[in-house]
C-alpha cells in the first residue's frame, strides 16, 4: 500500500526535479525514490492479509513478493539507464516519472481485489508505457511500435471492460470476494454462462497484456521498436504485473470454476510456448528474439497459473524473480554492446554484435552467458529452478502432457539462448573493450551473482514465500 | 582400524567439493602454473578416492552418507553416498582425470587455467552423478556435467566445433529432460510427504501404463547419453571434433553415466516396464553394436574409429544390463572400467601420433612401429584389451555380458556374439594400418614416447592386466550391491 501512495508522490516530485539545471541529481534521486518504496513495500510484510480502500485492495505476502520484484527491477533497470545522457533529445525527468506512475499501475495489478481497481491499475502501466515505447521519437521504429502497441492495447482494454461488465452482470459485483461466493455457491447451482462470457473476455485482455498467443502479435515489433531500457521495462515488470493479477483474479474469485478454463488456459499455454519459441528460434537479431523468448516464458508462466496449486505461487514468484534477473541482464549486456556496433547510426542488435564479445570483454561475455543458461532453464542458475518448480505445480496438479510439450519447447530454446553465447566465445569479431560505468557494473554483477547464488541454494527464496 | 564415523561421512561430500576447489585454484593460479596446480588437485581427489575404497565395506551397503535439504520444504534433498556400484565409478573417475589431465600437458591450449579448471568441475559434476543418492541431485548433476564439457568442446574444438557441438547439447540436454519428467511425476507418486530419495522411487507401484512412460522416458535420456542406436548421431562428429582431453572425458566418463542411469534409475524403478519393453531396448543395443562395428570397419579417421568403437561397446553394455541377470550387471560393471581405461588409452596413442605426423588418417600412416617400438607396444595392449583377449580387461566383461545376452535369448545372444570378431576386424586393422607396413612419408622423424606420455600409458596397461587377470578385486566390490538390486527388481 505505502509504494502506492509513495510512488505517486515521488513520479510528482521528479517531474519537478527535471526543471533542476544539475543534470546529475535526477539519476541518484530516482534510486533513491524506489530504495524508498521498497522498504515501504516490505514494511507490511508478515503483517497478514491487510484490506485498503473498502476492500478495494488486499496485501499480503504473496502480494508483498510481486511487488518486491516490480520495484527491484525498476531501481535495476533506472541504475542501468544512466541518465540517458547520450541523447540529447531525451527528457529523462519525464522518463523516470513516467516510470514511477507506471509502477503505481503495476502495483495496483497485483494487489487488487476489486475489478475496478485491475482496471485502473491495468490503464495507468499502459497508458506510461504506451508513451515510453514512442519515446524516441524522431524514430519512425519507435513511432510505429508505440502506435502499434497503443492501438491493439486499447483494444485489448476493451474486451477487459466488457468482460467486468458481464462479470458484474451476472454476480452483482466487482469484488473478488463476492464473486468467488457467486462462482462457489450460485453459480454450481445454476451456472451462468454470462459469467463464463465475462472471465473469458477478461481473460483475453489479461492474456493480451502479458503476450501470451495468440494475442501476441504485438510483442515482437514492440519490443524491437521500443528503446532498449523501456523493452527490458516492459519484459519484466508488466509481465510479473501480468501474471501476478492472473493468478490472483483466477486464484481469489474463479477457483471454484476451474473445470471450465483449465483447459483453455492450458492451451493457451501449449500455443504460447509453441510459438514463442519456434518464433524466437528463426530469429537473426537479438532483440526479437528476447521478445520472442519473453513469449515463451509467458507459457512457463502459465502453465503454473493453469496448474493453480499450492506450489504454483512458489513457482510464479521464483520464476518471475530467475527471468526479471536474466532478462535484465540480457538487455543490459545488448545496450553495450548494441552502442558499441551500429550499424548506420542504429544499434546493431542482431547476433553478429556480439561476435568476440569474450575476447576483450570477459565480464560482459561471462554476464551474458549465465542470464542466457538461466533464461535456458540449464542447473546451477535460477532459471532451472524456475522451470522446475513450474513443471512440478503441473505434476502435483496430475497435467503431464503439459511438460512434455513444455519440455521439448525448452530445448528448442537452448539453441538461441546458445547462439548468443557462441557468438560471443567461439565467434571472431573485432569488438573493442567497452567502458562500462561503475553502477551500472555493479548491477549486472550483482545480477548475475544473484542468478547463480538461487541456482545453486534456492532454498533462500523459496523458503520465505 | 578405528576412525571417526563423522568424518568418514564427509568423504562422499568431499570428493565431490574437492574438484572444484582445485579447479577455482587452478582458475586463480593464472596461465603458467594451471596444469601442475590442476594435477595435484585430481591426485588429491584419486588419494580420497583410494582411501574411501580402503574404507568401504562392500556388504553394508550405501556408505559415507550425507544429507541435507535443498529445498526447504525438504522435497530435494542434496545427499548423496556410496555402495559398490558407485564406489566402482568414482574409482574410474578419480583414476582417469589425472591421467587425463596430464595427457594434456604436451599441449599448449590457449587460456589453459581455464581448460583444466573446466576438466576438474567436469570431474566434480561426474563425481555427483556417481553418489547422488537424491534423484533429483542425480538429474542436477548429469546436466550440470554438460556445461564444462559443452565449453571444452567448443572452444578448443576442430574446425567444425559450432555447429557439432551445439548439436551435442541440444541432443543431450533433449533426452534428459525427459528423464527430469519422469522424475517429477515419480516425485508426487511417492506417498504422504513426497520424497525424490532413490530409495523412496524403488519402492514405488506404478501402474504398467505408467511404468511404460518412465522406462521410455529413462531410456531415451540414457540411450542418447551412452548413445545408443539410433540415438548416436551426436557422438562420432563430437568425439572428432573436441580436443581429445575432452574425447577422453566423453568417452571414458560420461558415457558410464548413462550405463548408471540404466542399473541405478531404470531397472529398479520401472521393472515390469523392462519385462515389457526390454526386448525392444536389447534389440536396439544389439543392432548398436553390429552397426558401429561395421562403421568403425570403413573409418579411416583413427579418432572416428575408436568413437564407433565405444558405440559398439557400449551397446553390450546396454544389452547385458537390459538382460537383468547378475552376469549382465556384473559384466557391465566391470566392462564400463574395462572400456573407461581402454578407450582413453586409445585416443591418447592417437593424440600421439597425430600430434607428430598431423594427420589421423590411415591411409597416410604406416610404420610407426618401427620409428617407436614403446608406443607400438603400449598400442598394443590397449588394443588387446579393447578386443577382449583373455587376460585382459576387456575379456571379462565381454564374456559376462555375451553370457547374459544369449541366456536371455540365443539368436539376439548369437548375433551380439559377432562384436568380437567384428571388433578384431577393425582394430586389427587400424594397427597394421597405422604401426606396421612402409615407412609413409608423414611419419618421418617419429619420436617415440616421451617421459610424460609414458606415465599415462603405464597406469593404464597395468590396469588392463590388473583387471585382465584378476578381475575380483573389482568384481567383488559390485557383486554386493549388484545382488541387492536384483533382488529388489525381482
Amino acid at each position: 500500500m505505502y509504494p502506492i501512495i509513495l510512488l505517486s508522490v515521488l513520479g510528482v516530485v521528479t517531474l519537478f526535479l527535471g526543471f533542476s539545471k544539475s543534470k546529475n541529481v535526477l539519476l541518484p534521486s530516482v534510486l533513491v525514490f524506489l530504495i524508498i518504496a521498497v522498504a515501504g513495500n516490505f514494511i507490511e510484510w508478515n503483517q497478514g492479509p491487510l484490506s485498503y480502500f473498502y476492500d478495494m485492495l488486499r496485501v499480503d505476502n504473496l502480494t508483498l513478493s510481486f511487488s518486491g520484484i516490480v520495484l527491484v527491477s525498476a531501481f535495476m533497470i533506472v541504475a542501468i539507464s544512466g541518465g540517458f545522457r547520450d541523447n540529447a533529445e531525451s527528457e529523462p525527468a519525464e522518463y523516470y516519472a513516467l516510470m514511477l506512475f507506471s509502477l503505481v499501475g503495476a502495483i495496483m495489478m497485483i494487489s487488487f481485489s476489486h475489478l475496478i481497481m485491475l482496471f485502473i491499475g491495468v490503464e495507468i502501466l499502459s497508458v506510461a508505457m504506451y508513451v515510453l515505447t514512442g519515446s524516441n521519437k524522431r524514430n519512425l521504429r519507435s513511432n510505429e511500435a508505440a502506435l502499434k502497441y497503443f492501438l491493439m492495447g486499447a483494444f485489448a482494454t476493451g474486451f477487459m471492460l466488457f468482460g467486468m461488465a458481464l462479470i458484474y452482470g451476472a454476480t452483482g459485483s466487482f469484488s473478488l470476494l463476492k464473486i468467488q461466493s457467486f462462482v462457489t455457491i450460485t453459480n454450481v447451482a445454476a451456472p451462468s454462462y454470462l459469467l463464463y462470457a465475462g472471465l473469458l473476455l477478461l481473460l483475453v485482455g489479461m492474456l493480451f497484456k502479458v503476450s501470451a498467443a495468440p494475442f501476441h502479435f504485438w510483442t515482437p515489433d514492440v519490443y524491437e521498436g521500443a528503446p532498449t531500457i523501456f523493452t527490458a521495462f516492459m519484459s519484466t515488470i508488466v509481465k510479473t504485473a501480468g501474471f501476478a493479477a492472473i493468478y490472483r483474479l483466477l486464484d481469489g474469485s474463479f477457483a471454484g470454476a476451474y473445470e471450465f478454463w483449465w483447459i483453455l488456459l492450458a492451451a493457451i499455454a501449449a500455443l504460447t510456448l509453441i510459438v514463442g519459441n519456434v518464433g524466437a528460434a528463426g530469429q537473426s537479431s537479438f532483440k526479437r528474439m528476447m521478445a520472442y523468448s519473453g513469449i515463451s516464458h509467458a507459457g512457463y508462466l502459465l502453465i503454473a497459473v493453469t496448474a493453480i496449486s499450492a506450489p504454483s505461487q512458489t513457482a510464479i514468484v521464483f520464476y518471475s524473480i530467475a527471468y526479471s534477473l536474466a532478462t535484465i541482464c540480457a538487455f543490459a549486456v545488448l545496450i553495450l554492446v548494441s552502442n558499441e556496433n551500429t550499424i548506420n547510426g542504429q544499434p546493431g542488435e542482431h547476433y553478429d554484435a556480439f561476435n568476440g564479445l569474450a575476447k576483450k570483454n570477459p565480464l560482459l561475455a561471462f554476464v551474458m552467458t549465465v542470464s542466457m543458461l538461466s533464461l535456458a532453464g540449464i542447473p546451477l542458475t535460477a532459471g532451472f529452478w524456475g522451470k522446475f518448480m513450474v513443471f512440478s505445480s503441473a505434476a502435483d496438479r496430475g497435467i503431464i502432457w503439459i511438460t512434455v510439450i513444455a519440455v521439448l519447447m525448452s530445448t528448442v530454446g537452448i539453441y538461441y539462448y546458445f547462439r548468443v553465447i557462441m557468438a560471443s566465445y567461439l565467434k571472431e569479431g573485432q569488438l573493442a573493450e567497452i567502458r562500462v560505468a561503475p553502477f551500472f557494473k555493479a548491477v549486472i554483477v550483482v545480477a548475475t551473482f544473484l542468478t547463480l547464488l538461487f541456482g545453486l541454494a534456492p532454498s533462500l527464496l523459496e523458503g520465505l514465500i | 582400524m578405528l576412525v571417526d564415523r563423522s568424518f568418514i561421512n564427509m568423504l562422499t561430500l568431499l570428493i565431490i567439493l574437492l574438484p572444484i576447489i582445485a579447479g577455482i585454484l587452478t582458475l586463480i593460479s593464472g596461465e603458467r602454473m594451471a596444469k601442475q596446480i590442476a594435477l595435484a588437485g585430481a591426485l588429491a581427489v584419486f588419494a580420497v578416492a583410494v582411501y574411501i575404497w580402503l574404507q568401504f565395506d562392500p556388504s553394508s551397503g550405501t556408505q559415507f552418507s550425507f544429507r541435507y535439504n535443498w529445498l526447504s520444504n525438504g522435497s530435494i534433498l542434496f545427499a548423496g553416498g556410496i555402495d559398490g556400484i558407485s564406489l566402482l565409478l568414482v574409482l574410474l573417475t578419480t583414476f582417469l582425470t589425472p591421467l587425463i589431465i596430464l595427457s594434456a600437458f604436451s599441449h599448449t591450449y590457449k587460456q589453459n587455467h581455464v581448460f583444466y579448471a573446466l576438466i576438474l568441475f567436469m570431474e566434480s559434476a561426474l563425481l555427483g552423478v556417481f553418489t547422488a543418492t537424491d534423484a533429483f541431485l542425480f538429474y542436477l548433476f548429469f546436466e550440470a556435467a554438460l556445461i564444462p564439457i559443452y565449453f571444452l568442446a567448443a572452444v578448443w574444438g576442430g574446425d567444425h566445433r559450432l555447429k557439432v557441438t551445439i548439436k551435442f547439447f541440444i541432443y543431450t540436454i533433449f533426452g534428459s529432460l525427459f528423464m527430469l519428467v519422469a522424475l517429477i511425476y515419480l516425485y508426487y507418486q511417492t506417498p504422504g510427504q513426497h520424497s525424490s530419495e532413490i530409495t523412496a522411487l524403488y519402492g514405488l507401484d506404478l501402474s504398467a501404463k505408467s511404468q511404460g512412460f518412465v522406462f521410455w522416458a529413462f531410456f531415451i535420456a540414457f540411450a542418447i547419453k551412452m548413445p545408443l542406436f539410433p540415438f548416436h548421431t551426436w557422438q562420432p562428429d563430437t568425439y572428432t571434433e573436441s580436443p581429445t582431453p575432452a574425447t577422453m572425458l566423453l568417452s571414458g566418463i560420461m558415457l558410464k553415466m548413462g550405463v548408471y542411469g540404466l542399473i541405478r534409475l531404470l531397472l529398479p524403478i520401472t521393472p515390469e516396464g523392462l519385462s515389457t519393453w526390454g526386448i525392444y531396448a536389447i534389440i536396439l543395443s544389439v543392432i548398436g553394436i553390429i552397426y558401429g562395428s561395421i562403421i568403425a570397419i570403413q573409418q579411416s579417421d583413427m579418432k572416428r574409429l575408436i568413437a564407433y568403437s565405444s558405440f559398439a561397446h557400449v551397446g553390450l553394455m546396454a544389452a547385458g544390463v537390459f538382460s537383468l541377470s547378475a552376469n549382465g550387471l556384473q559384466g557391465a560393471m566391470i566392462q564400463m572400467l574395462a572400456h573407461g581405461i581402454n578407450v582413453v588409452g586409445l585416443f591418447f596413442v592417437i593424440d600421439i601420433i597425430y600430434a607428430r605426423t598431423k594427420t589421423r588418417y590411415l591411409e597416410q600412416l604406416g610404420g610407426i612401429s618401427q620409428a617407436a617400438p614403446h608406443l607400438s607396444v603400449y598400442f598394443m595392449v590397449l588394443l588387446l584389451g579393447s578386443v577382449a583377449l583373455p587376460l585382459t580387461n576387456g575379456f571379462i566383461g565381454e564374456f559376462l555380458l555375451l553370457s547374459s545376452v544369449f541366456q536371455f535369448n540365443g539368436w539376439i545372444g548369437a548375433v551380439a556374439g559377432i562384436t568380437i570378431i567384428l571388433g578384431s576386424v577393425y582394430m586389427l586393422r587400424l594397427f597394421q594400418k597405422a604401426m606396421f607396413g612402409p615407412k609413409s612419408k608423414w611419419v618421418e622423424g617419429f619420436q617415440d614416447l616421451t617421459l610424460n606420455e609414458r606415465a599415462v600409458l603405464l597406469p593404464l596397461v597395468v590396469m588392463v592386466f590388473w583387471i585382465g587377470i584378476y578381475p575380483n578385486t573389482f568384481l567383488k566390490i559390485t557383486e554386493p550391491a549388484v545382488n541387492q538390486l536384483l533382488t529388489l527388481v525381482k
